[in-house]
């Protein structure tokens, strides 16, 4: 199966409702479509911003990667990653996921697998800027995170 | 050892106080811990940057690397903190 994939590392928002569109439209054998957002939490109203570098290239070059692994390990006819960099406000979108398959389970693990290696491998850093004027600290990496990651290695 | 590019991001960036540079290191310098050894000597602001090395991150021409991997070849180097994107 020929999956259509789409990488983008953009300043700007994305528009869910468009890229859900480029996945189905004039198509008949998408079954099932997973989309998974991540929103920018204001910490119990004391973030003003999150500020993301990253790095460019090589952040392109990782997210494909790992899109194309998915690809390679579960039946997708789409996959569709896009990640925001620079600086966003609490409520604003900061990534997208979509997988799209004939069937749901498909689906739903490869938009899993998507996030948890995207979290573990994409070149991105989150700095906090404090509602009360300090620029904050590094956000630091979870072990969570790369367990998450590391239980597809065992399944 | 030719000329390496060195980039640096988040707090290895803002310890250091440049996003990156070039520089030619010495020839028994052959992987990423010895470099890492090496910087580190330079001066203070890279000693801060790589007080704990076992938690920096490094990427050989845009790949991950493990501080075992040799440098020889390699076109641009970088080094950051563990990733927190999503």
């Amino acid at each position: 199966m020929d999956a259509q994939i789409k990488v983008a590392i953009q300043n700007e928002d994305f528009d869910v409702a468009r890229e859900i569109e480029s996945l189905t439209r004039g198509r008949g054998d998408v079954g099932a479509l997973v989309t998974f957002t991540g929103l920018c939490r204001d910490e119990a109203g004391t973030l003003e911003a999150l500020e993301l570098e990253h790095y460019p290239g090589m952040a392109e070059d990782e997210i494909l990667r790992v899109a194309q692994q998915a690809a390679a390990r579960w039946p997708l006819l789409g996959a569709t990653a896009i990640h925001r960099y620079g600086k966003v406000l609490p409520g604003e979108n900061i990534v997208l996921v979509i997988a799209t398959s004939p069937h749901r389970r498909a689906a739903f693990e490869a938009a899993e697998y998507i996030m948890d290696y995207l979290k573990t491998r994409a070149p991105f850093w989150k700095k906090e800027h404090r509602r009360d004027g300090s620029v904050g600290e590094w956000v630091e990496a979870k072990d969570a995170d790369d367990s998450a990651a590391e239980r597809w290695e065992q399944a | 050892m030719s000329a390496l590019k060195l980039s640096y991001f988040a707090w290895v960036r803002e310890r250091i106080g440049r996003p990156g540079e070039t520089l030619t290191p010495p020839d028994d310098v052959k992987n990423i811990g010895e470099l890492i050894e090496w910087l580190s000597r330079r001066g203070e602001e890279y000693a801060y940057a790589f007080e704990n090395a076992k938690v920096i991150r490094a990427a050989i021409d845009r790949q991950h690397v493990k501080h075992d991997a040799p440098i020889a070849g390699a076109r641009e180097i970088a080094f950051f903190p563990p990733m927190t994107g999503g």
